[in-house]
């Protein structure tokens, strides 16, 4: 049993969203795929943001990554309001303070379990080492492994593995087991989970499976572009503990 | 080397063939750009070279004789630096080992070295020395065109009398640098040589002691080269003079001149095709790679790569094949240039025909292709920088397909699915199916153009030597003979037929326009010499009025009907008006012919013959020859068939090496432009036609659609192709052409035969190529992968 620590409360938040909604035009058609969402996250802490496909979860997690922009409503991160920030900012707040880690993965197809991981921490202000970032993940002995060469698990391993080689402040990762079988999904979630709790990472996952929320220290529900729920669990599972 | 390089290196390899064709349009272009600047370069700094260094004068004047204190009063002449005089001679040759009689030119040189105008380059053996008149040094082509060597003898008839000339040198001049008998256009290097001769001997030889006939001067800085001429003219007129001339109408520097000019145009018109196609092919590649990695750059934004990260790492992918291209088309154009600089040296006779790379034509073509290389990436580089990230991670929205012409309920039911599919994705984006059939088209063009020289020039020989001229042998009288001279020529044994000419050098001018030139007066135009255009139409020659070439009528600014004003040059030197009865369109050099007895009657003499065309009993022409050989009043002789000949191997070869050149070039940008389609395509759709595969379709079925689209894009490049092939060329014959001659815009049909040949050769390789990938698709994988 982990959980945050109860004075986190009290700190300024790490991020905080203000009123933020989305508009989208496909084609012909409006999409409002937010809606006036407000909440805070904290250091340190992990939360499950949880919906139905088209419930508007990616837009925000997005939005929040500094990867796209809201039609109205603001962001900040540590006070500073990322909404606003020039396309150089948002460049150089994602390379230093985000950690991305997507459902497909989206590793470079052309370089080694290794090579993907260095691509960041080349470009990052402090990072770790890329070896020990992948042997975080467990995958120390993989270095070399071109991503066709990896399993599903693997693959998403090493996209964890670059996503924290920077040291974020905040991991953000997008249906992490979406693509994976349940039991190389909870290995995945018991990284993310590993790095949340080792190094102290605010990290927000975003599922449509409501059995991952066991997991968090906050599970946040959103419904048609809308909040419908904000709870914090008392008692954070391990993800081996986790069934669906 | 950091991970984002190594992606873009790894990537490079994986699409190693479509780069490697974008690399061999560059190549292409970049070796044609810098072979021709560098081949422009060194004739002109060879020819400014040996111009220099060997005092190649400003202005000429022939004259029957003046007295050698005239290059006295010449040098008093303000504007004039310098003055040789010299005497000049055109004499027979016995050639050892040919039966035929050669012409020397012989050219007088002072007994003592010293330098004078026109100077001679001694090439190989020794001067002549004083005191011994029958030592003479030759031109290099002469000498080796019959393997003589300084020491050998050689027999000529000067003045009358036969003379046993001892070869001491091999020589080359300034003056001579494109060696031809006067009043030809083509080299005969066996039979026509010029021979420098001591002055002395020369004087004695021809009796011209005191005496000189050959004048020339260079100019001083700033001097008006008209200013002098008109000088000349006027001083030299009562002594035969033909008219002063400059540089600019010297026959040897006039093909020099033209020679770099065309080598000008080649320089711009060629790189620029394929540089266009490289742009071409760098957009829809780059635009391809952008499309199929679009959640790559995504993630690349996501982790905090900036814009200009991604864009430069795109750009990379063009300007790497770029650069690649570069390099081999420098090493290429280096290479070719050498080539092409060994044809003119056979050609031209340099003293030295240095070959200057420029390291400036390197850099300028390298920046061009850059510049082509960003152009033609900038557009992918800009999508792949501008892909809001968020929007990168979906994948693209499927593209709006909406009924085409085709689709009408009444074509519909007439036409397969798969043709549908063909002509659907070609109706979906006009544009890029109309740009591939232009790049297509545009090596189908350049096949036509690269031939067409080929085609003109075969109807150049065509003309020139068998439609146009049909004699043997044109004997030339070393002074104008009487009428009666036919007589003499028709009791020689073994004349079949014999037509005589006169060539009068008269000055004509219209309004302001003034020029030098000799009139032709021809006994017939139905004879041995016909009148022939460039377009193989035979014309009659006019009972009286003068028959002018089109070039010299444009250029006197004349039309038939027009008065022109006619000064003879010679004999009584009258002043008479003339009409311009027509125009003639030919192939070579400016003419003026006339009916002989009208150009009599104008000259207002007895009449007089320079010529003989003469078609000969070939079993006796041996005898003739010899005949000719010791014959006084004959000058020289002109074998059609040499003329031929030589033809043939020099400028035939030449034109061959530069044909092989283009043609490969070609090839490669019709491969590239196919190939790159095909791949593009088959990326574009590998989903679409596995799915087909998954459905139940064949193969072949499958490969029908893929490079059905191909074909037909190939289909309607190739008369597209042809069209601007024969414009292509019609604007080469324009700037290629010039008063020396002028190309005939002829085609033969297997020029367009091989340019399809080509092309469909290409589009097979191509679609074998491809259909490999297409055969090998793993149905599984590619329904697996994301788009």
């Amino acid at each position: 049993m982990v959980g945050v620590s109860a004075d986190s409360q009290q700190r300024p938040p790490v991020l905080r969203i203000s009123d933020l909604s989305k508009v989208y035009m496909m084609g012909e058609v409006r999409v409002d795929a937010l809606k006036h969402v407000s909440l805070e996250f904290h250091a340190g802490e992990l939360a499950v943001l949880l919906g139905a496909s088209g419930s508007g979860k990616s837009t925000l997690l997005n939005i929040i990554g500094g990867l796209d922009v809201p039609s109205s409503g603001k962001l900040f991160f540590h006070g500073r309001e990322i909404t606003a920030a020039t396309e150089a900012e948002l460049t150089a707040y994602r390379r230093r303070s985000i950690g991305f880690v997507f459902q497909f993965y989206n590793l470079i197809s052309s370089l080694s379990a290794l090579e993907n991981v260095q691509l960041v921490t080349e470009i990052a202000e402090n990072p770790m080492e890329a070896k020990e970032a992948l042997r975080l993940v467990g995958l120390g002995d993989r270095l070399n492994h071109f991503p066709a060469q990896l399993s599903g698990g693997e693959q998403q391993r090493v996209a964890i593995a670059r996503a924290v080689a920077k040291r974020p402040e905040l991991l953000l990762c997008d249906e992490p087991t979406g693509a994976l079988d349940f039991q190389t999904g909870k290995l995945v979630l018991d990284v993310i989970e590993k790095v949340n709790r080792e190094l102290g990472t605010t990290t927000l996952v975003i599922t449509h499976n409501a059995s991952i929320a066991g997991m968090a220290d906050r599970v946040v529900r959103l419904r048609s572009g809308e909040l419908s729920e904000d709870r914090r669990n008392l008692t954070r599972m391990s993800p081996s503990e986790l069934v669906w | 080397m950091k991970a984002l390089p190594r992606k873009l290196l790894r990537e490079l390899m994986r699409l190693k063939g479509q780069m490697l064709a974008v690399a061999a349009v560059v190549a292409c272009g970049i070796s044609v750009f810098v072979s021709m600047s560098s081949v422009k370069h060194s004739l002109e700094v060879s020819r400014q070279r040996y111009y220099n260094r060997f005092r190649f004068a400003d202005v000429f004047v022939q004259v029957k004789r003046a007295p050698e204190f005239y290059r006295e009063t010449v040098s008093r002449i303000p504007g004039v630096a310098s003055v040789s005089t010299r005497i000049t001679a055109d004499v027979t040759l016995d050639v050892p080992g040919l039966d035929e009689p050669a012409t020397a030119r012989l050219v007088s040189i002072p007994e003592y070295r010293t330098p004078v105008l026109n100077d001679l380059f001694l090439k190989k053996g020794r001067y002549i020395e004083p005191g011994k008149p029958e030592e003479v040094i030759a031109s290099k082509p002469f000498l080796e065109a019959n393997h003589l060597v300084p020491g050998d003898r050689i027999s000529a008839v000067i003045n009358g009398r036969k003379r046993n000339l001892l070869i001491v040198g091999m020589g080359l001049s300034p003056e001579y640098i494109y060696e031809v008998q006067p009043g030809s256009f083509f080299p005969d290097k066996r039979r026509f040589g010029v021979f420098w001769m001591g002055r002395r001997s020369l004087e004695s030889a021809l009796d011209m002691s005191g005496a000189f006939n050959d004048l020339s001067l260079t100019l001083a800085h700033g001097a008006s080269e008209k200013d002098v001429i008109m000088r000349l003219d006027n001083l030299f007129k009562r002594y035969g003079s033909l008219g002063a001339y400059g540089r600019s109408e010297h026959l040897s520097d006039r093909f020099i001149v033209d020679e770099i000019k065309q080598v000008g145009i080649q320089i711009t018109f060629l790189p620029v095709v394929f540089l266009a196609v490289a742009v071409f092919l760098l957009n829809i590649v780059l635009r391809r790679i952008v499309a199929t990695q679009r959640d790559q750059i995504a993630v690349l934004k996501a982790i905090g790569y900036s814009n200009e990260d991604v864009g430069l790492h795109y750009l990379g992918f063009a300007m790497i094949p770029t650069a690649f291209g570069a390099i081999v088309g420098t090493l290429l154009g280096a290479w070719l240039g050498r080539g092409l600089m060994n044809i003119y040296a056979e050609f031209y006779n340099f003293a030295e025909l240095v070959y200057y790379f420029r390291f400036e034509d390197v850099a300028l073509s390298v920046l061009l292709s850059f510049a082509a290389a960003i152009f033609g990436a900038l557009g992918a580089v800009r999508s792949a920088v501008q892909l809001p990230p968020a929007e990168a991670m979906r994948p693209d929205s499927p593209v709006l397909y909406k009924p085409g012409f085709f689709d009408r309920e009444s074509l519909r039911k007439k036409i397969p699915v798969s043709l549908r599919i063909i002509v659907r994705n070609l109706e979906r984006r006009p544009w890029k199916a109309a740009l591939s059939v232009l790049m297509i088209s545009l090596s189908v063009a350049i096949l036509i153009a690269g031939r067409y020289t080929y085609d003109s020039l075969d109807r150049m020989v065509q003309v020139e030597f068998t439609e146009k001229h049909r004699e043997d042998v044109t004997v030339i009288f070393n002074n104008p003979m009487p009428p009666s001279v036919r007589f003499n020529i028709a009791s020689l044994d073994g004349v079949i037929e014999h037509e005589y000419y006169r060539e009068e050098p008269v000055k004509m001018s219209f309004s302001h326009r003034v020029r030098r030139q000799s009139i032709k007066g021809l006994e017939s135009a139905e004879g041995l010499q016909r009148l022939i255009d460039k377009a193989n139409r035979q014309l009659r020659l006019p009972p009286d009025g003068i028959l002018l070439t089109s070039a010299l009528a444009e250029l006197l600014g004349v039309k038939p009907g027009d008065k022109l004003q006619i000064d003879f040059l010679q004999g009584r030197q009258r002043h008479r008006e003339l009409l311009v009865s027509g125009t003639i369109d030919e192939i070579l050099g400016l003419s003026a012919y006339m009916n002989l007895g009208a150009l009599n009657r104008l000259a207002g003499d007895g009449g007089a013959l320079n010529a003989a065309y003469l078609r000969l009993d070939q079993a006796k022409a041996g005898k003739l020859y010899t005949t000719f050989k010791k014959m006084p009043g004959v000058s020289g002789i002109m074998m059609l068939k040499a003329m031929k000949q030589s033809f043939d191997e020099l400028i035939a070869q030449s034109m061959n090496t530069s044909t092989v050149i283009l043609t490969s070039f070609a090839c490669v940008l019709a491969f590239a432009v196919v190939y790159n389609g095909a791949r593009i395509s088959l990326s574009e759709r590998a989903r679409e036609l596995t799915s087909l595969r998954v459905l139940g379709m064949t193969k072949g079925e499958i490969s029908l659609i893929l490079l059905g689209e191909q074909a037909l894009l190939t289909m309607a490049a190739i008369p597209v192709g042809f069209l601007i092939g024969i414009g292509l060329s019609a604007l080469l014959a324009h700037a290629l052409s010039s008063e020396l001659y002028r190309l005939p815009l002829v085609f033969s049909a297997f020029n367009f035969l091989f340019a399809f040949m080509v092309i469909v050769l290409v589009s097979v390789v191509s679609a074998i190529l491809v259909r490999r990938r297409l055969t090998n698709l793993d149905m599984v994988e590619v329904l697996k992968t994301r788009e």
